[in-house]
């Protein structure tokens, strides 16, 4: 009996479980990561719609509102200049997600490939390129950052440049381990016997293939750079004012006011961590998923 | 094994050098010098020949190549000379402060170990209980937490509660004091910012520790051990968590150069005059004699913790030999 493809397509499509059905799987099997995918798409939204969801002009100030405490019409309080700090944190977040993405996709990317890279080509070239890797890895991640910015200046863009750095070197060494196998596996050989290019097995052929180790790179780097964007900004080497954004909110006189209007410091601190912890939980599942072996029991 | 340990630091010098070229390139590349800063600081106009001077004292008038070699031939002799924005002696400026950071370094360290093993290990034996849940739920957050924000934290709750319980706010004192002086002012200038870095260190130790722990448990020897009647006290201690250590040493080694990035924030927040905060003043003020020698110290003392950490390995596993 000859099956075409078209049938087995239609076979194969009524054999995949419906979304609903899988999302209830999800949640069964990894309640947690559930509840973290929840609150990803919750900041995801929050960022998108910044304009639409925050009650208040976020850069605004109203110096007949200042250091409100939190009450029915600003819910989180206000801050020294009369800044409704709900609003900030919104529109914080679209910040926090824009770095956080840039840095996670370009870093573990250009991770991916220098790392498959360096294992497809071995030997000395290998050797060489693992030596400079140590090198920036031996840089403590703030180091680094502080310098580029120093270099660049302050700035969203900079900012990103400035975490991406450090974290290529740290896909790489990762994806190298993983590609490592993968060079030795036929089909490699087979497409080096069919006169591919360097370029095209490298891209094509084993990249794809180290996609587990990419992900969970891609995700803890999510949780970090949020992280290090916040620190940065912070030490006031991020994004400055008046652009809303965590880190920031919590350098203009968090520490000073803190004694008579504590809201002020505990709830951007409060955003930044359920950002890192949602990513990193969102991780953590996805890990599970993708690798079975390393299931945290 | 000495030979081992000769091989690795021979090895350490190209890491070493490529963190040179590294640094030295990436001050170069900031705009503007530390002679620029000092005159237009001091205010008003000031003429190309004092800038020119000024450069010729510090010697960033001259060829790169050749201040590349001074730089590392200072290295060689352990000789990093003196600060472009002080004009102090270098070692004399770091000494003061490296007491400082190291201090807190190593008390958050042992706060980490001393939180981390045993909650690691209740965690896992305790595994799917109530207190299995509460310890990995206060460490997943400790790995989200920022550690300038819980240091603002602690300070709130400090004056909060002082307040409160004493009637009147108190603060940590922000002068060092040496633990041999006076010990009870050190530990309570130290304490505080030792808890900030030291949280976030803690719970990704007593992460790896539950599922070493976990891991080690299903052994077979774990069961022998049961079989044989042990009581299970001992058989967590000597068997089990003498063999879960190994991940947890290499996961604490790793961390420790989180805790010098993190040192810098930390610092910050609690307005400590420590390395952190002299590597944020030398970096803004352009001072490349002491921004060069702080990040070679942090560099060799990463890759020196790593040494130690893989010579525990052999130590603790007589199983792994190196050669």
């Amino acid at each position: 009996m000859a099956v075409t493809s078209a049938e087995i397509d239609s076979q194969l499509a009524a054999a995949r479980p419906p979304l609903a059905k899988a999302a209830l799987t999800l949640i069964r099997q990894q309640p947690l990561g559930a509840v973290s995918g929840l609150l990803v798409i919750v900041m995801i939204l929050m960022a998108v719609f910044a304009q639409q969801i925050a009650p208040y002009d976020p850069i605004a100030n109203h110096y007949e509102f200042m250091q409100l405490a939190p009450s029915a019409k600003f819910w989180l309080g206000t801050d020294q200049f009369g800044r409704d700090i709900l609003s900030r944190i919104i529109w914080g977040a679209r910040t926090a997600l824009f770095i956080g993405f840039s840095c996670a996709f370009i870093g573990s990317f250009a991770g991916l490939v220098l790392g498959v890279t360096s294992a497809y080509f071995g030997g000395w070239f290998d050797l060489l390129f693992q030596r400079i890797m140590d090198v920036f890895l031996a840089f403590p991640l703030i180091i680094m950052g502080l310098a580029v910015v120093a270099i660049y200046g302050t700035g969203a863009q900079n900012v990103i440049i400035a975490i991406t750095i450090p974290l290529i070197p740290r896909c790489a060494r990762v994806v190298r381990s993983s590609a490592l196998a993968i060079r030795e596996i036929p089909y490699v050989d087979a497409a080096r016997a069919l006169g591919f290019g360097h370029m095209r097995i490298i891209l094509r052929h084993m990249a794809p293939n180290c996609m587990a180790p990419f992900l969970i790179m891609l995700t803890t780097f999510l949780g970090q750079a949020i992280l290090l964007e916040a620190s940065l900004s912070y030490l006031g080497l991020g994004v400055q004012e008046p652009t809303p954004a965590w880190g920031l909110m919590l350098q203009g006189g968090a520490e000073e006011y803190a004694e008579s209007a504590p809201w002020i410091a505990i709830f951007p601190g409060l955003a930044i961590t359920l950002a890192v912890f949602a990513f990193n939980l969102f991780g953590d599942s996805l890990r599970d998923t993708l690798d079975p072996k390393l299931r945290s029991r | 094994m000495y030979r081992y340990i000769l091989k690795r630091l021979l090895l350490m010098i190209p890491t070493l050098f490529g963190a040179a070229v590294l640094v030295f390139t990436l001050l170069r590349l900031i705009p503007g010098d530390t002679c620029e800063l000092r005159l237009a600081g001091s205010g008003g106009y000031f003429d190309q020949s004092a800038l020119d001077i000024c450069r010729h004292e510090m010697g960033i008038d001259q060829p790169k190549l050749v201040q590349f070699w001074h730089f590392i031939w200072g290295i060689v002799r352990f000789d990093f000379g003196k600060s472009m924005w002080t004009g102090q002696p270098i070692v004399s400026e770091m000494a003061m402060r490296f007491q400082l950071s190291m201090e807190i370094a190593i008390v958050a360290t042992i706060v980490a170990i001393v939180v981390a093993v045993p909650l690691g290990t209740i965690s896992a034996v305790k595994q799917n209980t109530w207190i299995d849940y509460m310890v990995r739920a206060i460490s997943i957050a400790g790995i989200a937490m920022p550690s300038f924000w819980l240091g603002i934290l602690i300070i709130l709750g400090l004056l909060i509660g002082t307040q409160y319980f004493l009637g009147t706010p108190w603060m940590p004192p922000i002068t060092y004091t040496p633990i041999w002086v006076d010990p009870m002012k050190n530990l309570a200038l130290i304490v505080w910012p030792a808890i900030a870095t030291g949280y976030r260190y803690s719970a990704v130790a007593t992460r790896m520790t539950r599922s070493a722990m976990l891991e080690v448990l299903r052994e077979d020897y774990v069961r022998t051990a049961r079989a044989k009647g042990l009581f299970e006290k001992l058989i967590i201690r000597r068997h089990a968590l003498k063999n879960a250590m190994l991940p947890v040493i290499t996961v604490i080694g790793i961390e420790f150069a989180f805790l010098i990035g993190g040192l810098v924030v930390t610092e910050q927040v609690f307005n400590l005059n420590g390395l952190g905060k002299l590597f944020v003043e030398s970096v803004t003020n352009n001072d490349y004699s002491m921004t060069q020698a702080l990040v070679m110290l942090v560099v060799m003392i990463f890759l020196f913790v790593n040494l130690l950490v893989d010579i525990l390995y052999a130590w603790l596993d007589p199983r792994i030999r190196y050669r």
